[in-house]
């Protein structure tokens, strides 16, 4: 994976000393919180409900143990001891003072860590595929496309006071396992002629106004990638709204002026970008990508796997994926115990999961947006090791994909903008489907939980999805169906009035039953849902 | 309104700025007044005649200014660039690096806290309209 080099640390330690000098600041009382607050947007620390909440990037969701052990020691010594991994493949953690943050970066720095644009109208984290570097259908590793993304898009002096916040995600497969589809910007990594280029898609997002974004550039080689973006995103901060937050994102303005406009004022703001020749060496690439190479993986190794533990072959069929690399396989992590909080791990389940990835991973992790954690590269024969290990530390939950591994925000528990609570809905919903057996039987099926309309839980693109709003002082959730975040990707439909907390799952009961009654071989809830449409799903719920 | 700040060798532009459509519709005036909604290619043909152009800034959170002081850089334009209106202490080495040198912000500035802004950054990633080298230059030479 990626190493700072003088320069990026360099960079980085900077930043520590600005905030310390911003917070000082603060403190003394020379800067008010109104001038406060868009600095500390730009280092990740937000004011929540009851706590400062301070949001640290992980770069395309890769860490290594050391990393993840420096998060373990921030949960410990600044937070209650947990933290929580979010659907940018960052991590948060809720109970922050002030005065701690300076030396929270400064720690953070030790390790090659930042919160440097996890907020603010700025290029946030740049996503990318978990199973990277791995995945048996990849055409190239899309990191460092993502690593040349982050460093060109740090402290970019023109795109810092955007209209509004703004997302990358970079993928280089068929399968779309990063929602690349609902972001500002999407971009898959495809052949053509031997060589590798992007293909740009603009204005997805989901939010109060969720679309689907629209392809604008089929192919733009290496070499013509950062002034396509910059061009991308000057386009948008010339034009974007600033009338109205709601409607100041890309997806509004490409919308606004039709996908082929704004791809024809980007080609027009390109052929000046381009000629000016600003842009790094390809020398500059290879620097990146030589971090990427794969690691050193045995060759000839067994692809048997052990069975005989009934329990560990359940788990082996939910969270273990191929590889592309024969002997090796992708052990997914479960951040989703029955009844638990999605995308929450201790202090202490960090470190097994630091000591799991530098033991039998090549020193590596992954987070997902779905709020899991990946190791992505072990040898098929140490499979029931790790998994024995995971069981002892209360991370052998096998539910991949299935109904409880719930996307959830973190809702009016924590969250000041929220009109509802996600938690406790997603516990409920968990609780009633926790039978392993009947999980497994209802098959892949996403669910995502957002406690308002902001859709950080990422409800649009759920199989089943819930939205909590506020009905006249009272929690009350609404049920969506048919969502997609994946490689068919598609915007879910409310089905009608909403519904108190238990009411939720009762009507979650009805349409899964009804998915069991109707299904054709081989159907996934979703596949079922768009055969037969929304009225029997309706008739079901409400009839 | 707090006092200007400086960058350049020559002394400031001492007239006043007109407005755009003013600039448009006659003019010989030398100094222009851009609004942040108002679009800086408008003043292309003109640069070599302008030795002011001042981009204001309604509210710091207005981030087109930064694009249009880009614009005018990369069309050449070599005259004084000014930031006004709601320009933060924290903002200035970003405008700097899009090519503003000169600033007139509406509130003081904290004159200890922008020398340290400023002298914050050793290394940059992109280049831009200034004459920092980004890292991969130094890099790879």
């Amino acid at each position: 994976m990626y190493r700072y080099d003088q320069y990026d640390q360099s960079i980085v330690d900077a930043r520590v000393e600005e905030f310390r000098d911003q917070v000082a600041r603060r403190l003394s009382g020379a800067l008010t919180e109104d001038q406060f607050k868009p600095l500390r947007l730009m280092n990740g620390l937000y004011l929540q409900l009851h706590a400062y909440m301070l949001r640290v990037a992980v770069p395309y969701g890769t860490l290594n143990g050391r990393q993840m052990r420096m998060l373990a020691s921030i949960a410990r010594k600044y937070d209650r001891g947990y933290g929580h991994f979010t659907t940018r493949q960052n991590i948060q953690f809720n109970w922050i003072e002030l005065a701690d943050t300076p030396d929270i970066l400064a720690d953070l720095s030790t390790v090659e860590m930042h919160a440097i644009q996890t907020s603010g109208n700025c290029i946030r984290n740049i996503s990318s595929d978990q199973f990277a570097g791995a995945a048996a259908d990849e055409v190239t590793d899309p990191r460092p496309w993502a690593e040349l993304l982050r460093q060109w898009s740090s402290f970019h002096p023109e795109f810092t006071y955007l209209p509004r916040k703004f997302k990358f995600a970079v993928i280089a497969s068929d399968e779309d396992r990063a929602a690349m589809r609902l972001h500002d910007i999407g971009i898959r990594i495809v052949e053509r002629d031997g060589e590798h280029g992007a293909r740009i898609f603009a204005g997805g997002g989901m939010g109060r106004t969720p679309m689907v974004s629209h392809e604008i550039k089929e192919f733009v080689p290496l070499s013509d990638l950062l002034p396509y973006l910059e061009a991308c995103l000057r386009v948008y901060n010339r034009y974007g709204r600033r009338d109205n937050m709601y409607k100041a994102r890309i997806k509004i303005l490409v919308n606004d002026l039709g996908a082929e406009e704004y791809a024809r004022q980007v080609e027009e703001e390109f052929a000046g970008l381009k000629a000016l020749d600003l842009d790094p060496p390809k020398a500059e690439f290879d620097r990146i990508s030589a971090y990427f190479a794969p690691p050193a993986f045995e060759t000839s190794l067994s692809d048997d796997i052990d069975r005989r533990d009934p329990d560990f072959a359940v788990w082996l069929d939910q969270n273990v994926r191929t590889h592309k690399q024969p002997g090796y396989a992708i052990a997914t992590i479960s951040l989703k115990p029955v009844g638990g909080i999605p995308g929450d791990a201790t202090a202490e389940q960090m470190e097994v999961m630091a000591a799991l990835a530098e033991r039998y991973s090549f020193d590596e992790l992954r987070v997902t947006h779905s709020q899991n954690v990946v190791l992505p590269h072990v040898r098929k024969a140490d499979l029931y090791a790790v998994w024995q290990t995971l069981r002892e530390a209360g991370l052998a939950e096998a539910n991949l994909d299935l109904i409880s591994d719930i996307i959830a925000c973190p809702g009016l528990d924590y969250c000041s903008l929220a009109n509802a609570r996600s938690i406790p809905v997603a516990q409920k919903i968990a609780t009633r489907f926790a039978d392993q057996k009947r999980q497994k039987e209802l098959g892949e099926l996403k669910l995502k939980i957002s406690g308002c309309i902001n859709a950080c839980g990422h409800h649009h693109a759920g199989h089943i999805g819930i939205l909590g709003v506020d009905r006249k002082g009272t929690e009350n959730y609404q049920l969506l169906l048919g969502g997609s975040g994946a490689e068919d990707v598609s915007l879910a439909k409310i089905t009608g009035p909403g519904f108190d907390e238990d009411g939720i799952v009762d009507a979650i009961e009805k349409v899964t039953d009804l998915y069991l009654e109707q299904r054709t071989e081989g159907e996934r809830f979703v596949d079922t849902y768009r055969r037969i449409g929304m009225p029997a799903f309706k008739e079901a719920i409400y009839g | 309104m707090a006092d200007l700040l400086h960058y350049r060798e020559d002394g400031p532009h001492e007239e006043p700025a007109v407005t755009l459509d003013a600039f448009l519709d006659q003019s010989n005036a030398t100094a222009v007044r851009l609004e942040s909604d108002e679009d800086a290619r408008a003043l292309l043909p003109y640069l070599d005649r302008l030795t002011l152009i001042e981009i204001s800034f309604p509210t710091f959170k207005d981030g087109r200014g930064y694009s249009a002081a880009r614009i005018l850089r990369e069309a050449g334009y070599i005259g004084e660039l000014r930031a006004q209106g709601d320009v933060l202490v924290d903002q200035i080495p970003l405008m700097r690096r899009c090519g503003f040198d000169s600033f007139h912000p509406q509130a003081e500035v904290d004159r200890k806290a922008l020398a340290a802004a400023l002298e914050r950054q050793e290394y940059v990633y992109q280049r831009a309209a200034d004459a920092r080298q980004p890292v991969w230059k130094l890099r790879h030479g």
